[in-house]
């Protein structure tokens, strides 16, 4: 896995520095590792598609400017213009939506997941079929384990939002609730 | 300063914030255990505080979200300028742009302009040079840096939970050194922890602190205005019951501080609404979260409390309508009806259906100090219920004009009076 992290790097800094490439052919090494059909199978690494994108345009300023902190995102998305910016996030919100897994999950998980996610509203801003709207993201069918990973970020603020919206929302929320979550919103069908 | 969080009470707190807006439906009675039955399968009963309380469970109230700017500044010929308003015989025009987020205003002596911003790392300057505006960074990699004052060669920043400054600001504008910190004794939470800053006559800074979600009970580090001294010593409460200020100001005749708050959310589309404030002596009580607007007990915390044990505001802002930045008027562009009136900008609601605010408006004062009518100055930010622009903050230039910034866009715009350099419909 981390091989071909390395190796999409090396086509990432080529790519970006050439000039007159479509947007799809310059995006082909974010695909590597965050799936070309929209649905990443790399661990950790999140699905793009269908995602929001003034969500994905937020967060590729942010790390940019490096307001949220990943070595491999900050080095691909440093040399990138406002107007890069902007292409890529309209070009990965078409993206098709990411693919649920193939198992429905299992039954108890889902349903303490199910309540979760209405207790702690998610289903509002992040709408009842959790597509997002607008800066909130899409996180239906989200990978489980970036699920995880993010939620937990979060909640100890290691993850800065783009406002503290995250970070307070998640006070409450425990970890073996954002356990429950993850797998329910991964699973949502 | 006390600390009061024990377990139970960082219970409370957790639960508490700002983002609440994100949340929250069942609970009606959050104080009570698990509201049997209630919700459907809630897990846990929520913690009192905790920002589920409030919100209605309705459609409508659902769809409301905190509304994010764009994160890159607009580009100049994008920006709203033709739709902005203003009285006959003022003009606005774009006074600097490409700042990302520009938040708090603060002007050397030397007219040097330095911008804030909360979203993302970094302070602006507005530097004239040889007639030419131009905008630097002069400060980056800080975190939520919305307060900027000026003093004496010293411009002093103000992070999420710390103030820090740089010495002859206007000497070393091309390369900055680092902010050197004053001043870190803070809380650091996310929800109302960025920070207004502004000197006082006194010559100390003053330094808020708000209540840490939309409507909690908190510890008293909380909940206040402090100041300290320029040297970042000496640090005390000079006000509480203040739920989040983002603007203050002192009356250039009575010498008081005047400050903005921000209502709760989710009582009702109505109110309470936002609150200008009077300090006329230290310690002074201003009521949230139990108390709001001088007369709304809270029906959640309020439980025997009383209003009359509060200070009221001296004046009503409108209804979740974000009133932030304030200034007295002491220029001699306007007209003389403008002296000493105070200019508010209102970033505008994202906590009721149809947005309020939104614009900058002309606050004017009666004989003791209390407010006697509060008019449109600066509006077109709102259009069709959706924002083109969110004012934040306004400061008076030394030629008596106004500047006025804007977060969604990352511009200062600048209002004139007389001699039109922008046709005015």
């Amino acid at each position: 896995m981390y091989k071909r992290l390395i190796t999409a790097f090396a086509f990432a800094s080529i790519t970006f520095t050439a000039s007159a490439e479509t947007v799809p052919e310059r995006a082909a090494p974010c695909l590597a590792c965050h799936g070309e059909r929209g649905t990443s199978e790399t661990e950790n690494t999140p699905s793009l598609g269908a995602q929001q994108a003034p969500y994905v345009l937020i967060q590729l300023f942010m790390f940019r400017e490096k307001l949220r902190v990943f070595d491999t995102m900050n080095d691909m998305a440093k040399d990138l213009s406002d107007d890069d910016l902007r292409a890529f996030s309209d070009f990965i919100a078409t993206l098709p939506k990411p693919v649920p897994p193939k198992d429905a999950g299992d039954s108890a998980r889902m349903a303490r997941g199910q309540a979760l996610a209405h207790q702690y509203l998610c289903n509002n801003c992040h709408q009842p079929d959790f597509s997002g709207n607008d800066n909130v993201p899409h996180i239906a069918n989200q990978r489980e384990d970036y699920l995880s990973k993010t939620l937990s970020e979060y909640k100890d603020n290691s993850r800065h939002g783009y406002d503290g919206t995250m970070a307070d929302v998640m006070q409450p929320v425990t970890k073996e609730q954002i356990a429950d979550l993850a797998y329910y919103i991964a699973h949502f069908r | 300063m006390r600390n009061d969080l024990t377990t139970p009470l960082g219970l409370i707190l957790a639960g508490a914030f700002f983002g609440a807006l994100t949340l929250a439906a069942h609970a009606q009675q959050p104080a009570n255990p698990p509201a049997a039955g209630a919700a459907p399968a809630a897990a846990q009963p929520l913690p009192p505080g905790s920002p589920l309380i409030g919100r209605p469970e309705n459609e409508a109230a659902a769809k409301l979200a905190p509304v994010a700017p764009p994160p890159l500044a607009a580009a100049p010929d994008k920006l709203p300028l033709a739709k902005l308003k203003v009285p006959a015989g003022f003009n606005v025009e774009v006074y600097a742009a490409g700042m990302a987020n520009a938040r708090s205003l603060a002007q050397s002596d030397k007219g040097t302009v330095f911008v804030g911003s909360r979203l993302v790392d970094k302070v602006y300057a507005i530097v004239n040079k040889e007639g030419k505006r131009q905008v630097k960074v002069i400060a980056s990699g800080l975190y939520r840096p919305n307060g900027v004052a000026f003093k004496d060669g010293t411009l002093y920043i103000a992070e999420l939970s710390k103030v820090s400054k740089i010495e002859k600001i206007d000497d070393v504008i091309d390369s900055a050194p680092k902010p050197t910190v004053i001043y870190d004794h803070l809380p650091k939470d996310e929800a109302h922890g960025w920070k207004f800053i502004a000197i006082g006559p006194d010559n100390k800074l003053y330094v808020p602190v708000g209540q840490p979600g939309n409507n909690v009970l908190h510890d008293d580090a909380h909940g206040q205005i402090r100041r300290i001294n320029l040297d970042g010593s000496g640090a005390e409460v000079y006000a509480v019951g203040v739920r989040n200020t983002v603007g203050f100001d002192w009356n250039p005749e009575s010498k008081h501080l005047y400050f903005t708050d921000n209502g709760r959310d989710w009582l009702s589309e109505t109110v309470p609404e936002d609150e200008l404030n009077r300090v006329t002596k230290a310690g002074e009580d201003f009521g949230a979260p139990f108390c709001y607007q001088g007369n709304i007990i809270d029906q959640e915390l309020g439980w025997g409390k009383s209003c009359s044990d509060y200070t009221s505001p001296v004046g009503l802002m409108g209804p979740h309508t974000a009133a932030l930045g304030m200034r007295f008027y002491t220029g001699n562009m306007f007209p003389k009806s403008y002296r000493n009136a105070i200019f508010v900008a209102r970033h505008g609601s994202w906590n009721k259906s149809k947005k309020h605010g939104g614009d900058v408006v002309v606050v004017k004062l009666d004989k003791v100090g209390k407010v006697k009518s509060v008019e449109p100055f600066l509006t077109g930010f709102l259009q069709d219920n959706k924002y083109v622009g969110r004012p934040v903050d306004v400061m008076q230039l030394k030629d008596g004009s106004l500047l006025v910034s804007d977060d969604w866009n990352g511009a200062v715009y600048r209002i004139s009076y007389g001699k039109p350099k922008v046709a005015e419909e």
